[in-house]
């Protein structure tokens, strides 16, 4: 009936996949286009990157405090802490968990006052002997204030990647220093070790399949809690501060009410 | 052409294996008209579509480098194709060095020969399966079936459609056409474990498919699982895997061994690169500013994941696309389904009628371009027109493909082809304007034609003239898919009028009296809106 017939794709005899495929690729790329061949120098990078003025000058506590919102709005629970109380608000973010298991980095000073039984993961559990964990607790590499990302290596500090993914519930641990402002800034940090395993985690596991209701913890961990570390409030001021002092009118936008209406115009040109 | 080649007879870009799951049964209006009388998935997707595409224009708004982000995107998509054959074999290198083995697949059949082959040598009798549209394309399920291996979809949609046996509808939300309580029906057919007393809540639902879910994550039958990936990088080897769900990363991270099918244009240059792509792609898709879990990996990392890394790369009718210089953007496409949501024809008949993979408008100058167009009986050479060419899916792409234009140049190029094959006039179309040409040709019979339209259509109720073949000559054909405004007055008729009363009035006015305004106040044809 029909007068088409779709042929099966040639193969060339005596050639491996990878030569067709290639010689295949390069045939059709003998066919010019109207615009000249794009280079990587020609790709415009006017966005902000790593190095804008916003991601360098904006005050590290603004920073924060944009985190902990965009953490909060992905159903992160955030508890705010001192290198003085992060101890009792460690333990209090494992909450009821009766053990957990660490990776072997952590600092000691973290685990003073935890509850819960802790094992340090020496890489020999299999996944559902992890399963049996209650909690895991780890650090954390990068955070992106912007997203509410947490990016984790897996290394001493993030843990291998089983064990942040299998107990039901996750502990982070984030250091002041650790927090930047934008993506760009994140991958240039991750781009010190590409190959590394990472995984940037915003919020707890959700779906929507069913019906466009978002449920959330699908797989892994079901609830996330976040410690941030901050420096002491004011007595000495901060370093990282110093190096901006006029912060304060830095156009960050605001987390809450999604910044300024429409800066953004839905324009192809 | 073939002259220097080394032996070589010239090889010629090749299209999808005719295996693949691109091509439906049935042309795109066929197909859209059932779909159309289909209230549950209508409504659902028009909830879907109305719903993401909301949330994604409040994520765009929130970036103020949106635009400069998406000329990024576009320019490092064309740097893609411009060197793929370079990006490509820098790619192989790097996994390579990472410990990972690069397979090439020229087609559907070799890429699920490759699959089967490493699962039945590793013992595999399940595999679990993150779902990916390269592997859904190859219709790798059914092959591993052939081969007695059970794949598990571990995305709760895809087990949805899984268990009920369906086909998966658009890139996003693939168990689009099931409400809650036929999803309930489906679970307690299907788990036997399952308590009987379970509503259908969606967030009860979720936590069944968990736990069946969980059990087969950690204990990894087989320890083999298949996904896909977002971007492979060429300078470092990274495979990037972006997902709400988390069944990714357990499906990358716990079993013994990983194969990552990746068709050959889903290459990022650099890792630096990914601080454009991580930011287009999340909002873009599910509007959120970052997805729940982003996944970077690179080969196999002692005593961390797979001690195995496997990744095949297709080609599968992607050289066929790249081979149009007008056609080629269409592989730029990062899979966001952001101009599916943004779609009039999309919203209204869902991914199914496309009968491709590649639903929607990307879908529609994918497909036909990865099959070939083959002439009026091919279904796929109707999806070029599939679309009002509204430009809304350009206006929201993340790399800005000019997905109405290359649908024009391929609705242009399948009327070249059926002229030149067989003098084959593309019915409704081209007969209709062969008799418009006769008619126009004769001021006469044109004269006649369109008076006698006018007193015709007050015998017709509504406004608007719906589906009527045979009715007016003219016109058949074209109201199938159309409705037709009724018409008033033919201008001839109206002019006729006019010049009437113009003379009447002459004397009044004198000969500048007839200004704009005052003809146009009593134009009987126009309306406010034309006016302005
Ligand atoms: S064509 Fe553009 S908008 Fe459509 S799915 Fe692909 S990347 Fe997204």
């Amino acid at each position: 009936m029909s007068e088409w017939t779709d042929a099966r794709p040639a193969r060339t005899p005596g050639m491996t996949a990878k030569e067709e495929i290639l010689a295949r690729v390069r045939a059709a790329l003998a066919v010019p286009r109207r615009d000249e061949v794009t280079e990587a120098a020609d790709v415009p990078r006017a966005y902000q990157r790593a190095d804008d003025k916003q991601e360098v000058r904006t005050a590290p506590e603004k920073m924060r405090r944009v985190l902990v919102r965009r953490l909060e709005d992905c159903t992160a629970t955030v508890h705010r802490a001192t290198a003085a109380t992060a101890p009792a608000m460690i333990s209090a973010a494992l909450g009821e968990a009766r053990s957990a298991v660490v990776p072997s980095g952590l600092p000691a000073s973290w685990l003073t006052q935890v509850d819960a039984s802790l094992v340090v993961d020496d890489g020999t559990a299999a996944a559902h002997e992890l399963d049996e964990f209650d909690a895991v607790l780890t650090g954390c590499h990068t955070a992106i204030a912007l997203t509410g990302t947490l990016v984790l290596r897996s290394d001493d500090l993030g843990g291998r990647r089983a064990i942040s993914h299998v107990p039901d519930c996750h502990v982070i641990v984030v250091e002041a220093d650790q927090v930047v402002l934008g993506v760009p800034k994140a991958i240039e940090r991750m781009a010190t070790d590409p190959c590394a395993a990472w995984t940037m985690i915003s919020g707890p596991s959700a779906t929507s399949d069913i019906e466009l209701e978002r449920v959330e913890g699908m797989h892994g961990p079901r609830r996330l809690e976040v410690v941030l570390i901050e420096p002491e409030p004011d007595p000495t001021p901060e370093p990282e501060t110093a190096s901006a002092p006029k912060a304060a009118p830095e156009p960050v936008p605001d987390p809450a009410p999604p910044a300024a209406p429409a800066t953004t115009q839905e324009k192809t040109s | 052409m073939s002259t220097v080649h080394l032996g070589f007879p010239a090889v010629r870009p090749q299209h999808a294996s005719p295996s693949s799951r691109l091509r439906g049964e049935r042309g795109f209006p066929e197909a859209a008209r059932e779909e159309l009388g289909d209230g549950t998935l209508r409504e659902n997707l028009r909830r879907a579509t109305s719903s993401i595409q909301s949330k994604r224009a409040s994520a765009v708004r929130e970036v103020r480098d949106w635009q400069k982000l998406r000329n990024a995107g576009s320019a490092l998509k064309w740097q893609v194709t411009d060197h793929l054959p370079e990006l490509l074999e820098q790619l192989e290198a790097s996994v390579a060095a990472a410990g990972g083995v690069v397979h090439w697949a020229r087609d559907a059949e070799e890429a699920g020969e490759i699959v089967t082959r490493l699962a039945l040598e590793r013992g595999a009798q399940e595999v679990l399966k993150v779902t990916s549209s390269a592997t859904q394309e190859i219709g790798l399920d059914e092959v591993l079936g052939h081969a007695g291996i059970r794949a598990i979809e571990s995305d709760l949609a895809e087990l949805i459609v899984q268990l009920a046996r369906d086909a998966p509808s658009p890139l996003l939300l693939p168990a689009i056409h099931r409400n809650r309580s036929e999803i309930r029906e489906i679970f307690l057919a299907t788990m036997p474990d399952l308590d009987p007393s379970i509503t259908d809540e969606p967030a009860e639902l979720a936590a069944a498919a968990r736990r069946l879910l969980r059990e087969k994550f950690l204990d990894m039958p087989g320890s083999v699982a298949i996904s896909g990936a977002d971007f492979a990088v060429a300078d470092t080897g990274t495979m990037v895997v972006v997902e709400s769900e988390g069944n990714g990363r357990m499906c990358l991270t716990l079993p013994r061994t990983l194969i990552s099918v990746v068709g050959i244009e889903a290459i990022v240059p650099s890792f630096q690169d990914l601080e454009v792509f991580l930011q287009l792609l999340p909002r873009s898709s599910t509007g959120e500013r970052m997805s729940p879990c982003t996944t970077l990996f690179t080969g196999v990392h002692e005593g961390d994941g797979p001690e195995e890394f496997h990744l095949v790369l297709l080609d599968n009718g992607r050289s066929a696309v790249l081979e149009d210089p007008e056609g080629r953007s269409a592989l730029h496409c990062i899979q966001c389904s952001a101009c599916l949501n943004v779609c009039p024809v999309y919203q209204r008949t869902g991914g199914q009628a496309y009968g491709s993979t590649y639903p929607g408008p990307i879908g529609a100058i994918l497909s036909p371009q990865m099959t070939g167009m083959h002439g009026s009986d091919d279904p796929n050479s109707t999806l070029p027109y599939a679309s009002s060419l509204c430009g809304a899916c350009y206006d929201v792409c993340p790399v800005k493909i000019n997905i109405p234009e290359v649908l024009v140049h391929l609705r242009a190029k399948d009327v070249d082809r059926r002229r030149e094959t067989r003098g084959d006039f593309h019915g409704t179309w081209d007969v209709a304007l062969q008799g418009a040409s006769k008619l126009m040709a004769s001021p006469r019979a044109y004269d006649l034609a369109v008076r006698s339209a006018g007193p015709l259509s007050s015998v017709l109720p509504g406004k608007n003239i719906g589906k009527l073949p045979g009715v007016l000559p003219l016109m058949t054909g074209w109201t199938d898919h159309r409705d037709l405004p009724k018409p008033g007055a033919s201008f001839r008729t109206w002019w006729d009028q006019h010049e009437k009363d113009r003379a009447a009035q002459e004397p009044a006015h004198g000969p500048e009296g007839g200004s704009a305004a005052a003809t146009t106040d009593d134009d009987p044809g126009s309306t406010d809106e034309e006016r302005s």
